[in-house]
């Protein structure tokens, strides 16, 4: 893999990697005993997001398994597929984990307690280039709270990571607590693609295969996006920031085009909608690169990105291990080359104000110190 | 048709007769029906009366932005609601637009949402009947579609076979909140049957399935729900393609009504990327997924796109076909489009003609 030499020279910032999901008893050591006991007890594992089957194309390149086929293999492949070659000097790691879709509140939060104990031990630890987002429990906004407050004194938590397809809108008003405390530690919220499945992923109920689920995927973060602004999210909290991870984006212009259209015509019933949808989604909204979902015809990428018109909407990202592009096709073709230092380090920057904070007291500042 | 409701000089200019792909036709009262329903029916809808997956007993589940979804204008002066007067159709719409053909869409009541499915398969019997005496019999320029029970695709060809073959139907309406993805097997029997008869699908947005409206949840506006509406055209049309609903009709026409087409070409790259990688799951989608879309689906105009570069709205229809857009008003809704005003795009005769006349007549197979 030869990575384009102007991206490898900027060392980007990756905003969205995936660790493997990890299983109930690689969590064991991060739960307490009345949890671990649970688990065993009851024989409680599977816990990877089922919108993205294990051997599925979409979950990882051919190359990009472990020996058993894992998604994304270990640190190693990691290292060796993800970070080096590109020079990544930061990565984002999103952990596909369902703790946020366990209908349990107590045991999602627990779950994902353990997730976030996991990776900080596993992955931020033992590789420095690694950032991580907070996986939080999606029924119950005073769970994922306490464990946003709970995290946020390791500044290699970047983010809060909810899910597109969870248990509400997240416009509405049972989630603001959580954009109060994101607002207030410098986190933004990402939204990333999946559904915990509570509602069928379309109003037109089920669809049969997981290619259609995944093309779906982009109508869900546009319900999403529509419901944050509609419940004027970001009228009451205006430094929020949200970033919608793996959701494509060249349904974007098309989007803004309708939610203007149908806010002048309705803004008397929303009116804490202050500016119009496009405005507040080029000030508040941001959004990971692959998948590009890219027009095929030449010049019809660029037309996408000045339709947006927000050079700071697009973050770079390679969604290792899954299958979104070939060889060492991880810039789509057309992508207007003036904007890579933007998508590569600025736009991730200003983003994540986290990502600038020193590290330290970590184990793998003391190991490399000693 | 004659010559003369084809081509109407007004104002000097030579004028075009416009095909209007989607008009709503009110009943005067629910009492309009009795006519057309069997007793037993009749004591249904007198007794418990409609009844779908909705918490109100007359309302929407989310309260439209004005009485009765339409204009303020467009209440007849002669009484009942929007739609619901002929004689008010013909001179507030038909005639000042030159409408030479209007297409009926009866989306009240809905036979296919009704909780009880025999209610609701003799209720689209009763709708079909009443859209022929009441409308296309009198008015020759309407043309009515034919509304069915479409979960229960038995009863749906049974209903289609019963009026197909009357001149006055041009359409199948189905809306598109089905209770599964409409590509679904027990679907096909009525792509079968609309391809027998030569008549396209109107899908046309709304509808009541159960399920909640968005993947997360009931939204809380009406800014989000008739947003909601046009964002399911998305799955659904991905679910006739996918499902190889177009390999095994190939003959078979879909119009999208009242969703835009602004998401369109997206939908069709995000479509193709990933069948791409996927195919192997759906051996039956033997193309990539857009040609399917260009060559099977009509999409209807309102409501209209307003990108702010005109340039944009032009390459949206580029993609899409000239030959496969048509013109809907959505009369009397209260955000129907003028097609004098609606396309904010300066197209030369040719593509007017195709626009609002030639691709409708095609499409529908129109005289």
């Amino acid at each position: 893999m030869t990575a384009p030499p102007a991206l490898r020279a900027l060392g980007p910032i990756d905003c969205d990697i995936h660790p493997p999901t990890p299983s109930v008893a690689e969590l064991l050591p991060y739960l307490d005993d009345h949890w671990r006991d649970v688990m065993v007890s009851r024989g409680i594992d599977g816990l990877g997001l089922a919108s993205y089957p294990p051997g599925a194309a979409l979950s990882a390149r051919p190359e990009w398994r472990g020996p058993d086929g894992t998604p994304g293999g270990d640190l190693a492949l990691m290292r060796r597929e993800a970070l080096d070659p590109w020079g990544t000097r930061l990565a984002i790691c999103h952990p596909l984990h369902g703790a946020a879709a366990m209908f349990s509140e107590d045991m999602g939060a627990a779950l994902a307690a353990a997730v976030n104990d996991w990776i900080a031990a596993e992955w931020l630890d033992r590789e420095p280039r690694l950032r991580a987002s907070i996986l939080v429990t999606g029924r119950s906004a005073e769970l994922a709270v306490a464990e946003i407050e709970r995290r946020a004194a390791d500044p290699r938590f970047v983010q809060v990571l909810l899910l597109a397809g969870g248990e509400t809108l997240l416009g509405r008003r049972t989630n603001w607590p959580i954009y109060a405390a994101a607002e207030r530690l410098g986190l933004p919220v990402g939204i990333h693609a999946g559904s915990a499945y509570h509602h069928p992923i379309t109003s037109v109920g089920w669809p049969s295969y997981v290619v259609e689920d995944y093309v779906d995927q982009a109508t869900v973060f546009q319900h999403q996006l529509l419901s944050l602004i509609g419940e004027g999210v970001f009228t009451r909290f205006p430094n929020l920031r949200v970033v919608l991870i793996e959701s494509g984006f060249t349904w974007l212009p098309a989007f803004l085009w309708r939610a203007t259209k149908e806010w002048r015509a309705l803004r008397s019933e929303v009116p804490w909608v202050d500016r119009s949808p496009a405005e507040i989604v080029r000030e508040h909204v941001r959004i990971t690169l692959q998948p590009a979902d890219a027009p095929p015809a030449p010049g019809a990428l660029a037309r996408v990105i000045e339709q947006i018109a927000a050079p700071n909407l697009l973050l770079f990202s390679t969604d290792f291990p899954h299958w979104q592009w070939d060889g060492a096709d991880v810039l789509p073709a057309g992508l207007p080359g003036d904007l890579l230092a933007r998508i590569a380090l600025e736009n991730p920057f200003e983003t994540y104000p986290r990502l600038k904070l020193p590290i330290r007291s970590t184990a793998w500042n003391e190991a490399s110190a000693s | 048709m004659s010559e003369d409701v084809l081509e109407r000089a007004q104002e000097g200019k030579t004028r075009l007769g416009i095909v209007d792909c989607d008009i709503h036709p009110m009943l005067r009262s629910q009492d309009a029906l009795l006519p057309h329903l069997s007793r037993r029916w009749r004591e249904e809808l007198q007794t418990n009366g409609l009844r779908t997956k909705n918490p109100f007993v007359a309302s929407y589940a989310v309260p439209k932005a004005t009485p009765a979804l339409s204009r303020r204008d467009s209440w007849p002066p002669a009484g009942g609601p929007p739609g619901s007067d002929l004689d008010f159709m013909r001179a507030q719409h038909l005639d000042p637009y030159g409408i030479e053909t209007g297409i009926l869409q009866v989306l009240i009541p809905s036979g296919k949402d009704q909780r009880n499915p025999a209610f609701g398969a003799a209720l689209c019997a009763a709708l079909n009947d009443w859209q022929v005496a009441a409308w296309t019999e009198p008015e020759r320029r309407l043309k009515a579609s034919i509304t069915i029970p479409a979960e229960d695709p038995e009863a749906s060809v049974a209903e289609i076979e019963r009026c197909a073959a009357k001149p006055d139907f041009v359409s199948i309406f189905i809306s598109t909140r089905t209770t599964e993805p409409l590509g679904r097997k027990r679907y096909w029997p009525i792509f079968a049957a609309a391809v027998r008869h030569g008549v396209p699908l109107g899908i046309h947005t709304g509808g009541s399935n159960g399920v909640a409206k968005t993947p997360a949840g009931w939204p809380s506006f009406y800014f989000e729900d008739h947003f909601a509406d046009a964002l399911a055209m998305q799955p659904l049309l991905a679910s006739l393609v996918l499902e190889g609903v177009f390999e095994a009709f190939p003959e078979l026409k879909v119009v999208m009504i009242e969703g835009g087409f602004g998401w369109a070409p997206a939908l069709g790259w995000r479509l193709d990327q990933h069948w791409a990688r996927m195919r192997s799951e759906v051996p039956h989608v033997k193309y990539p997924p857009s040609q399917y879309i260009r060559r099977n689906v009509w999409f209807a105009t309102q409501p209209v796109e307003e990108p702010p570069e005109p340039g944009d709205l032009r390459s949206l229809i580029d993609w899409i076909g000239w030959d496969r857009m048509v013109f809907a008003s959505d009369y009397p809704h209260w955000d129907m489009d003028d097609p004098r005003r609606a396309l904010k795009l300066s197209l030369d005769e040719a593509e007017t003609r195709a626009l609002f006349r030639d691709n409708a007549r095609a499409a529908y197979g129109l005289a």
